[in-house]
């Protein structure tokens, strides 16, 4: 039966993913300008610009241009950046991999971080701990994240020189080198992330705490953390598994600011750099990548709710 | 079944309150109460009586936003009212158990039964892991749960509800206390299974010894599972007595009110031989989706008369009203009203095939839209159904106030809010009343209703018929209501009619098994109907029928 859901999920993530490439494609469009304007800049005449239009294929008309590259995405083939004449998926993988790298160390720390404090806030609830916890993660969740970045910056770095201030990686890295470089940026993500995670993990648990069941365990003599651990929590986990997908993919796709600050070579700056440029295919691309990480983490969001869920695991 | 002599539970001038707003409120006002090792304890009262209150307390415990403000609670020697939380938590689930009204809600849907069952003596190291288990599927058999070795290890939603109040009970069992709470534990249940559970619960108290306080507002049920009985009114002690002589001899006026309650019997209409039916159900099918509810249902309710429709739940009888309303158009079959069939959906009837057939129902709290004014609420049909507005509407809402005894100019502007829920009953009728029905739709309008609430409802509800001729189809699964104000009978099972007829047929011999069955099960006054009736039906080898 949840082989069935999954297939059925996935379909319709694929469909989507199909309407979000028109959008993709035809909002793109709508930009002002081309590449053949903003590389031959204003001095330009009508003629030159017109002959590297047809140079590059920008004359044709938009759907015909949609249909192709469509055809090439669903072989694997992403297309040519209009700028530097390399492969997209060359140009756009090392810069992937990169983000993911610091997406996952994030999310490493940040996750388990975020629902042990949910959980330690709903234990204590309405204590100091409770209030000082739920003011520290409001504070970091409301500032942005640059600031953020660049607080960290200001004391672990010029102030302690403890970590680095920039993340420049370079292939040779030992992997303990990469995570000490790359540890502010990752740090700055998890101060950002972690606010929403717990503040939904303490008020999914709290949510159930009226229930019959839960003072059925008060009632067996059980002590309050196994009360929330035993009884609460696993009922709690849909509402969290959403929220934790939701901040995820919020890692992966939202991240330019952190990037620039600590000058990161992730994808975020790639797509940054390629609509100012007007480099449609590498645009096109990044936004694709995008929107499939959002439609995968929240397909991984349904099957863990639903795994997670006893009726639905196991049918009567 | 006698008490013993040695005193384990006793509670002085109990006094607990509850935080109503800002304020804290006393709603118990200085209960005393003497248990002894192997008594049970009968708590009967209405509801906001402080019966479960009280019963949690005797666990040292208070609900969130409850208090004990006042008195003692000893247990065994030990005073739970400045005991440690620790050693609260220490004697729950261990020496004094609790066993919930809802077992459905109060099983943890995330783990397996057995899980559940064990937790308390493997947390308290009473009983290894094993050990618990393979006593758990011991106290299984002798609670007489199908599967014994296997039912454990599901989870609560694969099990019906009747075996989960027996897995309750096994679960309370677990470490042998010396004491359990029963909050009402076959109030949610049908009464074919509610029979099973009374026994088994009787048993293994008797068996193991514990001692018992058991809740319910069910005179019939506490008659035959309790020593002694005490008769709570209002957070106050009316009396306490043997259950012989409090069954036989009440001393106080309260107490017999209640016991008159379940004799109140409205006289018995003729259907008339000379009138067409008002209401015709014509061999209809339903489904849900893929799943077929009504499988044929056909029969007649005639001008001024009441046919209730009895059954278990899931029996049909919400789901051919929603038939009738047009709400669950039939798959198949056709619903006549006055000589004419009426559209299958609710939206191809005239708004005057509308106001024939009203509805009112179990749950007068959210029956009624909470932010609107009682004038509105009975308004709103007034002015849709018959045009009336201004002078007329205030008018036309202030009679139907009078003809369901609400003071007009005490209640018009009111919220559902500040009502009781009796009160609110009210309004939902004349809501239906608005209308200037015909016909009117009781989906178990008084099962969330105390007795003497409910009474009132019932002799309203007659008071109107005679006056207005109203028809009313009456859904209940109470026979008790059946048998007060039934003209006809229905009988539901599995969506079919297995049984239908005038009330004094149906009360009579010989019936159909299922309505036999239904029959037998409600409970009666006498102490040994329980016993008597087991006896019976073991004898006559119908032990498999109740089995559910």
């Amino acid at each position: 039966m949840i082989a069935a859901l999954v297939l059925k999920r996935l379909g319709l993530g694929l469909l989507t993913l199909l309407v979000v490439s028109l959008l993709i494609f035809f909002a793109v469009e709508l930009l002002p300008g081309d590449l053949a304007q903003a590389v031959l800049g204003q001095a330009a005449t009508e003629e030159t610009v017109a002959a590297m239009r047809e140079q590059l294929g920008l004359d044709r008309p938009a759907p015909a241009r949609y249909l192709d590259w469509l055809g090439g995405v669903l072989t694997g083939d992403l297309g040519t950046s209009l700028l530097s004449g390399e492969r997209v998926s060359t140009a756009i993988s090392q810069r992937l991999l990169n983000t993911l790298f610091l997406a996952s160390y994030a999310a490493i720390i940040a996750v388990p971080f975020a629902v042990i404090l949910g959980v330690f806030v709903a234990l204590y609830r309405n204590s100091i701990f409770d209030r000082v916890a739920n003011v520290a993660t409001l504070v970091s969740i409301s500032s942005p994240e640059f600031f953020l970045g660049y607080v960290l910056i200001l004391f672990l770095s010029v102030k302690t020189g403890a970590f680095p201030a920039i993340a420049t990686l370079r292939g040779d890295m030992s992997l303990i080198d990469l995570l000490y470089r790359t540890f502010l940026p990752a740090l700055t993500l998890v101060l950002v992330v972690t606010a929403h995670m717990m503040r939904m993990t303490r008020a999914a648990i709290i949510n159930l705490l009226a229930s019959p069941y839960i003072e059925m365990a008060r009632l067996k003599g059980m002590p309050p953390w196994k009360v929330i651990v035993k009884h609460a929590l696993p009922n709690a986990w849909a509402p969290i598994i959403n929220v934790i997908a939701l901040n995820l993919a919020y890692l992966v796709t939202g991240v330019v600011l952190v990037e620039v600050v600590f000058v990161y070579p992730g994808i975020g700056q790639l797509l940054v750099d390629a609509v100012a440029k007007r480099d449609f295919p590498v645009v096109q691309a990044c936004c694709l990548i995008f929107a499939a990480t959002f439609i995968l983490l929240n397909l991984a969001a349904d099957i863990g709710s639903i795994l997670t869920n006893p009726r639905l695991r196991h049918p009567k | 079944m006698a008490a013993r002599d040695e005193v384990l539970l006793t509670i002085e001038n109990l006094r607990i309150e509850g935080l109503s707003g800002e304020d804290w409120t006393e709603i118990v006002h200085g209960v005393d109460l003497t248990l002894h090792k192997g008594e049970v304890m009968g708590l009967i009262g209405e509801s906001g009586a402080g019966k479960s209150t009280i019963g949690l307390a005797a666990m040292g415990f208070a609900r969130d936003g409850c208090r004990i403000s006042g008195g003692r609670v000893t247990f065994d020697g030990i005073d739970l009212t400045a005991a440690a939380p620790a050693e609260l938590r220490g004697l729950r689930g261990t020496r004094i158990a609790y066993v919930a009204q809802s077992a459905a809600a109060s099983f943890n849907p995330a783990h397996k039964i057995i899980d559940q069952h064990t937790e308390t003596p493997v947390h308290y190291g009473i009983e290894d892991r094993e050990t618990a288990r393979k006593d758990a599927m011991e106290l299984y058999a002798q609670l007489r749960l199908p599967n014994p070795e296997e039912i454990g290890f599901r989870y609560p939603h694969q099990v019906s509800g009747g075996q989960l109040q027996r897995a309750m009970t096994a679960m309370a069992m677990a470490c042998r206390p010396d004491l359990i709470i029963f909050d009402e534990p076959t109030t949610a249940l049908d009464v074919t299974t509610q029979i099973e559970v009374l026994a088994a619960i009787r048993d293994i108290v008797d068996q193991f010894n514990t001692a018992a306080i058991y809740i319910t507002h069910d005179l019939a049920v506490v008659a035959q599972m309790a020593d002694t009985i005490k008769v709570l009114l209002k957070g106050t002690e009316v009396e306490e007595a043997p259950t012989e002589q409090m069954l036989s001899n009440p001393a106080e006026d309260y107490t017999k009110s209640l016991w008159a309650v379940r004799s109140f019997e409205r006289p018995i209409k003729q259907r008339p031989t000379d009138t067409e039916p008002l209401l015709s159900i014509k061999g209809i099918d339903a489904a849900y989706g893929p799943v077929k509810v009504l499988d044929d249902v056909s029969f007649d309710i005639h001008p001024g008369m009441t046919v209730a429709v009895v059954g278990e739940s899931g029996s049909g009888k919400s789901t051919t009203a929603r038939c009738v309303t047009g709400l669950l158009p039939p798959t198949k079959g056709e619903i006549w009203m006055d000589g004419a069939a009426l559209p299958a959906r609710y939206q191809d009837r005239s708004r005057d095939q509308l106001r024939q057939a009203q509805m009112i129902y179990q749950m007068a709290d959210t029956a009624l839209n909470p932010k609107v004014r009682i004038s509105e609420i009975i308004g709103r049909p007034a002015r849709f159904y018959s045009g009336l507005k201004g002078a007329d509407l205030t008018r036309r809402v202030d009679e139907l106030l009078e003809l369901i005894e609400l003071e007009p100019d005490a209640y018009r502007d009111r919220l559902p809010g500040e009502l009781s829920g009796g009160q609110k009953q009210r309004i939902g009728i004349a809501r239906a009343l608005a209308a200037e029905p015909r016909f009117i739709i009781c989906d178990e309008v008084t099962s969330a209703l105390d007795q003497l609430v409910a009474e009132g409802i019932l002799r309203l509800l007659g008071r109107l018929q005679d006056e207005l001729g109203l028809a009313y189809m009456f859904i209940t699964h109470d026979l008790a209501t059946v048998r007060a104000i039934a003209d006809e009978v229905v009988v539901m099972q599995h969506g079919r009619v297995v049984e239908q007829g005038p009330k004094d047929d149906m009360f009579r011999p010989p019936h159909h098994s299922y309505t036999d069955l239904l029959l037998s099960s409600v409970p009666e006054m006498d102490p040994n109907w329980l016993t008597e009736l087991l006896k019976a039906r073991s004898a006559a080898g119908a032990s498999e029928a109740a089995t559910i």
